[in-house]
């Protein structure tokens, strides 16, 4: 009889346990650095996707494939001369390029090969080389949602990580230059 | 001077809600009457300086006050005058005005005709009420005021998004708040009834009035969004398993298992303790809902206002009122005393099916939606969960239920013979087979549109002969049918409405989804391009300037069968303020479907893109809907549920 | 930050609004498949639309890569995998079944379990208190024998 009446008295009590589940979660969804719209890459610690593209006309630097992508850690950045956000993080991508032992290549979505040439005589050329995905196919293959978003290669060609959106001297700081140089 | 007005009259009206909150229910639980009395004119009290503080705001945007921010960041100086009206609740701040206006509308509706309560019910019910808007007030004034003012005035203001300005949108959040808000009422009632430790007929009695009146406005409110989003949009669809949808399905969904439970309390004295639940839940779900839409927590299209600090304030709401609500109940609950003693296959046994059914699908709709987050916070992984999920889970749930509407009005009280039973859902089961038959042979349908076209129409039939035989259609005089309909007790009219309103909303649902035609192409001026049974003569585009947006119109010539049948405008329009883009569809309408026709994309070579599309049966839905929300009203209107205990005996005599 | 990355992307949503009639293939059955499976697929740019009735940019390009694989001959699963090797299982409208999401997928089923087996448990307990059948003639003369005090 007392047990029945335990088993009853956990049914009523159930509800509220349900909802503080639900309730901490809430809280938690709240917290400041998560952003419920974006995604991790599906790429992280596989190798880089196949892509081989030519390089910009004009430009000056080669095009891209993914044998040129081992042998040393990598810094993919896809980014594009119509976008605002890449104009703003592009002064970081010159000052990371200039670390030593980084090599830091980019990806021209969706671009014209005069527009990217203007942007990169104007901003300045970081890029050790640059493959032109005119149709955006590439991007597809990085899984991307948009640009800018920079990858980070090991020395095997490995995904290791990445970041969605335009970089900032924080997580430039705090993020991306210790794991660089934990790569190497 | 009037938004400040309007500021210190929500500021008073919050004093007033901690007053309302407070003292009466102090009183109840010290038996002191004169705290107790103290209910009635706060929450009269509270009424009137919500509107005053809803009427400041509203003036403000129809006279284009640009000194108020939320008049810049949402109207225009050439916004029409209709959205410069519903432009006050198109946003986060004034929609939460209208929430606590209605809050209190509730609350006043308990302090005028609630005269047949018990006083301490009466004051426990409005005390929670003044609990509710004092949360929401607290989180107006403190973290989201509508009258906040600009030093320097811009110009002119920001604009509504065009989506927005349309009628049916401007209608939608009042219909859905009513639900909401509605629920709230109900919610009280629940708690109340915990706090007094007595769950009676009388309760559901008086419950079952504010549920029908909440249900009834959600229903509109739903119906009215997914009408709105499908000749808006641009595709034909009109449900799209989106979150804030999703959280609006969830408490119509504990509001239609309420209402049907609360017959049980009412009639048998039986289910009390899941009917309390149920109450808190309905309006738990709402609270959910409000939260969702207004925390960033989910994506969403429809997402109001994505500002975490404000989620945070509304989640410590949310703890407080469920979480506190909830504890009663596992304090209080188990102490309720059941009572009818039932066979299980009987009305009672009818409508506990229907609540275990509707319980489920809401559970399957909370935890649908909400399932990616938990799974990111528990690993990270991020997953999506949309349409085809519910369509595999939601879905296959309304089968059973189908079947059980039809075959519960036809059940008695307490015990049934299901034997003597079917034979009377003969014409039901044999509309079932018809339309199975028909969709499947001559059709060709999916088996899904095979069931539940057939499903739709046994349930239309059962609801009419149910009906039939209480008025002895055909079994006796006409004269006789007609006056036994006019005597006919309204709710039953009323359940007789709403179960054939669901059954052509979901005739149309089937229709629409499985039997859809789509002709989507590059057309030329003078080409002819054909849909369905209909040919569509290209005629050409123009330009044309509206009050706030320039329009590519195209238009589009009608024949069926060589006879030019109608017009059809469908338009591309460019708001000037915001530089957005819509589109608006022109739709002909006749009771077998819609010939939906959209103007796409311009081409390079003078072509223009043009989306047809042939979709059957779709303003069953819509009519099903105000059927359901008309028998919502037809039950509303039935004197027995306006009489109070006393008045019961003589009540139950004359049915 | 987010805001400026939104606008991009937005300025790359204006030229589409979903399906036209330039990515249709021409076979219909294959069309028919790419349309299904657009309807699965999520857009990622978006807020919850498939990339069926998405205007984005990207939406347009995987909706032609979905064409592309099945005139290469993959079957739907294939164009699914591909697509999922990508961009995660975030890009499926459906969730997988994996051990991720069994509680998604049992949620539903198991709830109606238990409810059933309450209900039955509930009835079970009440009808042990109804009585067998309703009086016979004989039982109702005895009944108001004994309610009017006589012996019945």
């Amino acid at each position: 009889m007392a047990q029945r009446a335990f088993g009853r008295r956990l049914l009523f009590v159930l509800p509220v346990l349900i909802f503080v589940a639900a309730a901490v979660a809430f809280w938690l969804g709240l917290a400041g650095d998560r952003r419920p719209d974006s995604i991790p890459s599906a790429l992280l610690d596989k190798p880089a996707p196949a892509f081989d593209l030519p390089a910009v006309e004009g430009l000056g630097v080669p095009g891209l494939k993914t044998a040129d992508l081992a042998g040393q850690v990598t810094v993919v950045n896809l980014w594009a001369s119509w976008c605002l956000p890449c104009k703003v993080e592009h002064p970081l991508l010159v000052a990371l390029s200039r670390e030593a032992g980084v090599r830091l290549v980019g990806i021209d979505y969706k671009d014209k090969p005069a527009d990217a040439r203007a942007f990169l005589a104007g901003l300045g050329n970081p890029f050790a080389a640059v493959g032109a995905d005119a149709d955006g196919r590439a991007g597809i293959e990085w899984g991307i949602s948009g640009v800018p978003e920079t990858f980070i290669l090991d020395a095997a060609g490995v995904v290791r990580f990445r970041w969605v959106g335009p970089l900032n001297e924080v997580d430039l700081r705090d993020k991306i230059l210790p794991l660089l140089r934990s790569l190497q | 001077m009037i938004p400040e007005f309007g500021h210190y009259a929500l500021v008073l009206a919050m004093v007033v809600a901690l007053l309302q909150g407070s003292l009466p229910l102090w009183g109840a639980a010290r038996g002191d009457q004169r705290l107790i009395a103290v209910a009635r004119p706060a929450a009269l009290l509270q009424l009137l300086l919500i509107l005053l503080a809803f009427a400041a705001l509203t003036w403000s945007h129809v006279v284009s006050d640009f000194t108020v921010a939320n008049v810049v960041a949402n109207s225009h100086s050439t916004k029409p005058l209709l959205y410069k009206i519903s432009g006050v609740w198109g946003n986060h701040e004034g929609s939460l005005v209208l929430w606590v206006l209605i809050l209190a509308i509730f609350g006043a509706a308990v302090a005028l005709f609630g005269g047949n309560l018990p006083a301490s019910l009466r004051a426990r019910v409005i005390g929670v009420q003044g609990l509710i808007a004092l949360g929401f007030l607290a989180f107006l004034v403190f973290t989201s005021n509508p009258f906040l003012r600009l030093e320097l005035p811009p110009p002119d203001g920001n604009d509504l998004n065009p989506l927005l300005q349309d009628p049916g949108l401007a209608f939608h959040p009042p219909l859905l708040y009513l639900g909401y808000v509605g629920f709230s009422l109900v919610f009280a009632f629940a708690v109340a009834a915990l706090l007094e430790g007595k769950v009676d007929a009388a309760w559901a009695r008086w419950v079952r009035p504010w549920t029908l009146a909440a249900w009834t406005a959600l229903t509109g409110g739903i119906a009215l969004g997914s009408w709105w989003a499908y000749y808006e949009l641009g595709w034909g669809g009109w449900w799209f398993w989106d979150p804030v949808e999703n959280v609006s399905l969830i408490p119509w969904l504990c509001g239609t298992a309420l209402l049907h439970s609360a017959l049980v309390v009412e009639k048998r004295d039986a289910l009390k303790v899941w009917t309390v639940l149920l109450a808190i839940l309905a309006f738990s779900a709402s609270l959910i809902g409000t939260f969702v839409v207004r925390s960033g927590v989910l994506t969403s299209v429809h997402a109001f206002a994505v500002d975490p600090e404000r989620g945070v304030f509304i989640l410590v709401l949310l703890f407080i009122a469920i979480g506190g609500s909830l504890v009663l109940f596992a304090l209080r609950a188990p102490a309720l005393k059941g009572g009818g003693i039932f066979a299980p296959v009987s009305r009672e046994g009818g409508l506990l099916l229907n609540n275990l059914l509707l319980a489920t699908a809401a559970a399957t709709v909370f935890v649908g939606t909400l399932y990616p987050l938990f799974l990111e916070l528990a690993t990270g992984e991020k997953v999506s969960v949309g349409p085809p999920f519910f369509d595999k889970t939601f879905v296959p749930l309304a089968i059973p239920l189908l079947l059980v509407m039809g075959l519960g009005p036809f059940l008695p009280w307490k015990r049934a013979d299901l034997g003597a039973l079917l034979p009377r859902l003969a014409l039901a089961g044999l509309g079932l087979v018809a339309a199975a038959l028909v969709t499947a042979l001559l059709l060709g349908g999916p088996v899904m549109a095979v069931v539940f076209l057939g499903l739709a129409a046994y349930l239309f039939l059962a609801a009419l002969s149910e009906l039939a035989e209480r008025i002895r259609l055909f079994r006796g005089p006409w004269g006789e049918s007609w006056n036994r309909l006019r005597g006919l007790p309204r709710a039953a009219l009323g359940t007789t409405l709403a179960h054939a309103g669901l059954a052509l909303a979901i005739a149309g649902m089937t229709a629409s989804s499985a039997f859809k035609v789509e002709s989507v192409i590059f057309a030329a001026p003078g080409e002819t391009l054909s849909v369905a049974d209909y040919q569509i003569r290209f005629e050409g585009v123009d330009r044309r300037q509206g009050p706030n947006y320039t329009a590519d119109s195209a238009t589009l010539t009608v024949l069926a069968d060589g006879t030019e049948i109608a017009t059809l405008r469908p338009e591309r329009r460019l708001y000037s303020v915001q530089q957005r883009l819509t589109t608006e569809a022109a739709i002909r309408t006749t009771g077998l479907g819609d010939l939906y026709t959209v103007l796409g994309e311009p081409q390079p070579d003078g072509r223009w893109t043009l989306r047809l599309y042939w979709e059957p049966l779709v303003p069953w839905i819509w009519i099903g809907a105000l059927l359901m929300a008309t028998g919502g009203v037809v039950s509303l209107s039935d004197r027995r549920l306006r009489v109070g205990v006393a008045r019961r005996r003589q009540a139950v005599a004359a049915e | 930050m987010k805001r400026l990355l939104l606008v991009c992307l937005l300025l790359l949503s204006l030229p589409a609004r979903a399906v036209e009639p330039d990515e249709m293939l021409s076979d219909p059955a294959l069309e028919a498949r790419a349309r299904a499976l657009s309807q699965v697929v999520r857009c990622v740019v978006c807020q919850n639309e498939s990339i069926d009735s998405s205007g984005a940019g990207i939406a347009r390009d995987l909706r032609r890569l979905i064409r592309e694989r099945l005139l290469a001959g993959d079957s739907d699963q294939q164009v699914l995998d591909y697509l999922v090797v990508r961009y995660g299982s975030f890009v499926l409208l459906e969730p997988p079944l994996e051990p991720a999401t069994w509680l998604l997928w049992a949620a539903s089923p198991l709830v109606l379990l238990l409810g059933s087996i309450g209900l039955v448990v509930m009835l079970r307990r009440r009808r042990a208190l109804l009585p067998a059948a309703p009086l016979n003639a004989d039982e109702q003369q005895r009944l108001a024998r004994l309610l009017d005090g006589e012996a019945p």
